[in-house]
C-alpha cells in the first residue's frame, strides 16, 4: 500500500507546463528519492504535494485520503505533510527552540517535546541560539526537527544537503538517513545528486522534463536504466554494439549474459551497457596474441581518486570507436601508455 | 502570498481556485493604487493650475529673461557642487576605508554627521559668522559641505565591502596598483558614486532655505517668492513644472549613465578584505585633510549654534513656544510617518511578491517624490485644495499628506528591504506546520518585517521634523513647527532666539546619521571578519 500517491499530475506556469502527468507511488515508511536535473520540475512536485501550489490536473492522496484533485484542496496546514526547504528557511526572529516548537501547541512547547526533538537530531544544547548563529549543518538539523515535531504522515525534503560542503554533506546525509529509518516516516527526497539518491533511497524515481521516466530500487536503476541518457546520468557507462542470442549478447568483449527485460529475437542487433566496475583490467605483459582472451589495449588516461581509479583504455585489437572506461582499485592505477588486457564480467543490459 | 492577511481572506471568500501565487492581492493592489494616486495628485494639479490661464500665458512666463538667469544659476550650482561633492566624498571615503590613516573609525562617524544637519541650519551657521557671505561661491561652499556625505556614505560602504581579491587578480594580470584602482576598484564603486551624485543634484534642486539665507536666486527661491509675496500661482506653478522637468532629466541621466542590473554579486566563498594603502609620510596631510573637512562641515554649524545658544540673548528665550513647536513637529511628523509607512507596505508587497508591469509602474511612481522638491509638492496640494477642497487648505491633514508624499520613497526603502527578508518560503513552512494564513501573518511575517517598519517610520519622522519649505506653505495659520519658528527668528536676524530650535532639530536627526555610520562600520567589520 502506498502512503503517498501522486497520479497524473499536471502543473504549469503560464504557457510552459512544468509537470506533465507525474505518477509517483511512495510505500509507507519508505524513503523515495526524486532525481532530476535543475528545472525538471522536482521542486514544483514537492510544492504541489505540500499544498503550496495547486495542480491543474491529477490527484494526490496521503494514507488513502485525497488531499488534492480537481475538486478537493486541503490547505497546507491541514495536510500533515512536513516540509524541509532547500536553505532550511528557519524563522529568523525565533531561536532554535522557538523554531522547533512552532507547530506545537502551547502545552506541548512547555513540556519536554522540543528538547527531545533537539536531542534526536543531535543538537540538544543549541535551543537558545538564533538561526544566524548556527552552521549550515545545524540549520538543516533544526529544520528537520521542526518538520518532524508534528509527527507528519509524510516528510518532504527539498535538496536538503546541497548547501552543505562536501565533507559535512556525507555525514549529515548519513545521520538523517538513520534517523528517518528509525522513525519509519514516509519520506520524499528531491535531489539532483545521483549519488545521494542511490545511497539514501529505497526507491528512486527519475524526473525528466516533467515526467517520471523510470522508478525502481537504486540497483535496478543503476544496472538497467531505461535509456542511454539515463544510464549516463546515473554514472559512468560503456556502450557496446551487440548481437543478441538466447539470453546473451555478443560484443567486442566476448559473449556476455544478458539481463532480463523484453526478450530479443536471436540475431537482432542493438546496444548494451556495462558499468566501469564490470571491466577487469590486468597487465598485459606477454605481448599480443597471448592466450587468455579478452581485449587488448593501452591506458590512455588515468583519473586517480585514491580508493579507486578510472582508466580510459583505448582498445587496439579489435579496435573500438571510443575508449573503454574501467573502474579499478587504487593500486591498479596503471600509468598512461601501459598495455593492458580487459575482461568483462556480469550480465549486461540492453538499451533501447 | 501577500503580507496582508485580509487580502487572502477576501480572495478566499471570492472562491478563487488558482494557485496562491497568482491570486490577485486585492488590498495590496488598492493600497498601491492609492499611493500612486496620492503621489500624482499634486503633480496633476500643478499642470492644471499652470495651464489655467492658457498656454499663451505659460509661454510668456517661460520666455522671460529671468527664467534664463534662474536656469543658469541652477545649472552652474548643480554641476560645481556635484563635482566637489564627488571629489570630497570619494577622497574622504578612500582615506577612511582604504588607507592606514589614524582614527579612521572616528572620521567615519564625524564625516557622516553633517547629514543630520538641515542645509538651512548649515547656511545659518555660516551667515551668522560672516553676514557678508552671499552669492554663487557661498552657495557652492555651503551646499557642498552639507551634501558631500551623500557621496561619502555609499562610496565608503562600497569600498569597505569590496572584494580585495579582484584587485589582486588585476595585479596578477599585469596592472600597476594605480591602474588596478582605476580600472577595477573604481568600476566597482562607480554605481555608488553615481547614486550619491544623483542624491546631491536632487537635493540641490529641492533646497530652498539655504539659498534664501545666502541670497542666491534659484528656481525654488523664485517660485517661493512669486507664490508667497506675489500671490502669482500660475507663475509659481509654471516654474515648478520646469523644475520638475530638470529633476526628472537628472534622474533619467543617472539611469542612462549607470545602466541597469549590473549589481556585482559576489560568488560563494569568503570575501577577502582589500589591503590598505600605507600612507607613510602622507599620514599627517591625510589626517589634516579629514580634520579640515570635519571642522568645516560639522564644526562650523555646531560651533555657531553653540555660540548663539550660550551668548545670544538667552534671557528672552521663550521656553513655552519651543515646547509648543516641538509638540507640533512631533505630532505632524509621527502622523506622516504612520501614513507613509502604511502606504509603503502595499507598494513594496506588490513590487516584491507580485512583480509585473503594472506593479513596477506603481513602484516607479512612488519613487517619483525623490525628484519632486517639497516646494513643488506643496504648491500642487495648495492648487488642489484652493480649487476643489478649500476646507483642506492649510489644514493639518494637508501638511501631513505632503510630508507622507515627500518621504514615501524613504519609507519604501525601509519596508522593501524588510519584506525582502521575509521570504514566502518562511510563510509556506509556517503553513505546513499547521498555522493558518492569519496566524502565519501574525507569528512570522509581522515580527520579521517589524524592524523594517520601525526603520521606515523613523526615517520619515526624522525627515519630516526638519522639513522647512513645504511646512512654510502648508502649515495651519498660527501654528509653528521647529523649522518654521527657527526660520522666523533667522529672517528677523534673532540668531540667539533661533539657535535652540536648530539645536533641537539637529539633535533629532543626528541620531540616525550616527546610526548610519555605525551600520556602515559593522558592514566593513563583517567584511574583514573572515
Amino acid at each position: 500500500m502506498s502512503a503517498l500517491s501522486v497520479r497524473g499530475l499536471w502543473k504549469g506556469y503560464g504557457e510552459q507546463p512544468v509537470l506533465r502527468g507525474v505518477d509517483l507511488e511512495v510505500p509507507a515508511g519508505s524513503l523515495s528519492a526524486v532525481l532530476g536535473l535543475s528545472g525538471c520540475g522536482k521542486t514544483t512536485l514537492l510544492r504541489v504535494i505540500a499544498g503550496f501550489e495547486r495542480a491543474e490536473r491529477g490527484a494526490v492522496s496521503l494514507g488513502g485520503v485525497t488531499i488534492e484533485d480537481g475538486t478537493t484542496y486541503v490547505p497546507p496546514e491541514r495536510r500533515s505533510v512536513g516540509y524541509v526547504p532547500q536553505e532550511g528557511a528557519l524563522f529568523p526572529h525565533l531561536n532554535v527552540a522557538g523554531n522547533v516548537g512552532f507547530g506545537l501547541t502551547r502545552a506541548e512547547r512547555r513540556g519536554t517535546t522540543v528538547d527531545e526533538l533537539l536531542e534526536m537530531v543531535g543538537i540538544g544544547s543549541l535551543g537558545k541560539r538564533l538561526p544566524h548563529e548556527l552552521s549550515g549543518g545545524e540549520q538543516q538539523r533544526v529544520a528537520l526537527a521542526r518538520a518532524l515535531a508534528r509527527r507528519p504522515q509524510a516528510l518532504l525534503l527539498d535538496e536538503p544537503f546541497s548547501s552543505l560542503d562536501a565533507s559535512l554533506r556525507t555525514r549529515v546525509r548519513q545521520e538523517v538517513h538513520e534517523l528517518l529509518r528509525r522513525q519509519g516516516i514516509t519520506t520524499v527526497l528531491v535531489t539532483h545528486d545521483q549519488e545521494e539518491a542511490l545511497s539514501m533511497a529505497d526507491n528512486v524515481a527519475v524526473l525528466r522534463e516533467g515526467r517520471i521516466v523510470q522508478q525502481g530500487a537504486p540497483a535496478e536503476l543503476y544496472q538497467s536504466p531505461a535509456d542511454a541518457r539515463l544510464a549516463g546520468f546515473l554514472g559512468e557507462v560503456n556502450l557496446l554494439d551487440a548481437e543478441f542470442g538466447e539470453g546473451t549478447a555478443a560484443t567486442a568483449l566476448g559473449v556476455l549474459a544478458l539481463r532480463g527485460g523484453p526478450p530479443r529475437p536471436a540475431g537482432a542487433r542493438g546496444v548494451v551497457m556495462l558499468r566501469p566496475e564490470q571491466l577487469d583490467v590486468s597487465l598485459h605483459e606477454d605481448g599480443p596474441g597471448s592466450p587468455g582472451g579478452g581485449l587488448h589495449g593501452r591506458v590512455e588516461q588515468c583519473r586517480y581518486y585514491g580508493h579507486d581509479a578510472l582508466l580510459e583504455i583505448r582498445a587496439e585489437q579489435p579496435a573500438l570507436g571510443r575508449a573503454l572506461l574501467a573502474r579499478v582499485n587504487g593500486e591498479q592505477a596503471f600509468a598512461v601508455g601501459t598495455p593492458v588486457r580487459v575482461l568483462a564480467h556480469g550480465p549486461v543490459s540492453a538499451l533501447d | 502570498m501577500s503580507a496582508f492577511a485580509p487580502t487572502q481572506l477576501i480572495s478566499q471568500r471570492l472562491g478563487h481556485t488558482w494557485s496562491e501565487r497568482r491570486r490577485w492581492p486585492l488590498v495590496s493592489a488598492a493600497g498601491g493604487a492609492l499611493a500612486a494616486g496620492i503621489v500624482l495628485l499634486p503633480l496633476a494639479f500643478l499642470i492644471v493650475q499652470a495651464q489655467h490661464s492658457g498656454w499663451g500665458e505659460v509661454q510668456r512666463l517661460l520666455l522671460r529673461h529671468s527664467v534664463a538667469v534662474l536656469l543658469w544659476n541652477t545649472v552652474r550650482l548643480a554641476f560645481a557642487c556635484t563635482a566637489l561633492c564627488a571629489l570630497l566624498g570619494v577622497g574622504a571615503a578612500w582615506l577612511v576605508e582604504r588607507t592606514d590613516v589614524p582614527a579612521r573609525r572616528l572620521w567615519a562617524v564625524l564625516l557622516v554627521l553633517p547629514l543630520g544637519i538641515p542645509d538651512f541650519v548649515v547656511g545659518f551657521g555660516w551667515i551668522s559668522i560672516d553676514p557678508s557671505l552671499h552669492g554663487y561661491l557661498a552657495a557652492v561652499m555651503v551646499m557642498t559641505l552639507s551634501l558631500y556625505p551623500l557621496v561619502f556614505l555609499p562610496v565608503a560602504s562600497a569600498l569597505a565591502n569590496l572584494d580585495g581579491s579582484l584587485e589582486e587578480a588585476a595585479r596578477s594580470l599585469g596592472m600597476s596598483p594605480l591602474q588596478a584602482f582605476a580600472k577595477v576598484t573604481m568600476r566597482q564603486v562607480w554605481r555608488a558614486v553615481m547614486g550619491g551624485c544623483l542624491l546631491v543634484m536632487l537635493g540641490l534642486l529641492a533646497e530652498y532655505g539655504a539659498f534664501e539665507i545666502l541670497q542666491y536666486q534659484t528656481f525654488t527661491v523664485e517660485i517661493f517668492t512669486e507664490f508667497k509675496l506675489g500671490f502669482d500661482t500660475v507663475g509659481a506653478c509654471t516654474l515648478s513644472l520646469v523644475l520638475v522637468l530638470i529633476s526628472v532629466a537628472v534622474l533619467g541621466g543617472e539611469l542612462a549613465l549607470t545602466g541597469r542590473g549590473r549589481t556585482a554579486r559576489p560568488g560563494p566563498g569568503a570575501r577577502r578584505p582589500a589591503p590598505r594603502v600605507r600612507l607613510g609620510r602622507w599620514r599627517v596631510p591625510g589626517v589634516g585633510a579629514l580634520a579640515a573637512l570635519a571642522a568645516l562641515a560639522l564644526g562650523v554649524p555646531v560651533g555657531s549654534l553653540t555660540y548663539w545658544i550660550l551668548h545670544g540673548g538667552s534671557s528672552t528665550l521663550p521656553s513655552t513656544s519651543i515646547l509648543a513647536a516641538a509638540g507640533h513637529t512631533a505630532l505632524y511628523s509621527a502622523a506622516a510617518a504612520v501614513l507613509a509607512t502604511l502606504l509603503a507596505i502595499p507598494v513594496s508587497t506588490l513590487a516584491i511578491r507580485h512583480r509585473n508591469r503594472l506593479t513596477l509602474l506603481i513602484e516607479r511612481i512612488s519613487y517619483l517624490p525623490m525628484a519632486l522638491p517639497g516646494l513643488v509638492i506643496a504648491l500642487g496640494l495648495v492648487s488642489f485644495s484652493v480649487r476643489y477642497a478649500f476646507s483642506l487648505y492649510q489644514s493639518s491633514l494637508e501638511l501631513i499628506v505632503a510630508y507622507a508624499i515627500l518621504f514615501l520613497p524613504l519609507a519604501i526603502v525601509g519596508v522593501r528591504s524588510a519584506l525582502g527578508q521575509a521570504s514566502p518560503r518562511l510563510e509556506e513552512v509556517g503553513r505546513s506546520l499547521g498555522a493558518n494564513r492569519t496566524s502565519v501573518f501574525l507569528r512570522i511575517t509581522l515580527p520579521v518585517i517589524a524592524p523594517g517598519l520601525a526603520a521606515a517610520f523613523a526615517l520619515v519622522f526624522i525627515s519630516s521634523s526638519t522639513e522647512l519649505t513645504a511646512t512654510l506653505l502648508l502649515r495651519p495659520t498660527g501654528v509653528n513647527t521647529l523649522a518654521t519658528q527657527f526660520w522666523a527668528y533667522t529672517t528677523d536676524f534673532s540668531y540667539g532666539a533661533a539657535a535652540p530650535y536648530a539645536a533641537l532639530m539637529v539633535a533629532i536627526s543626528a541620531l540616525p546619521a550616527y546610526l548610519l555610520s555605525r551600520r556602515m562600520r559593522t558592514i566593513s567589520r563583517l567584511g574583514q571578519g573572515s
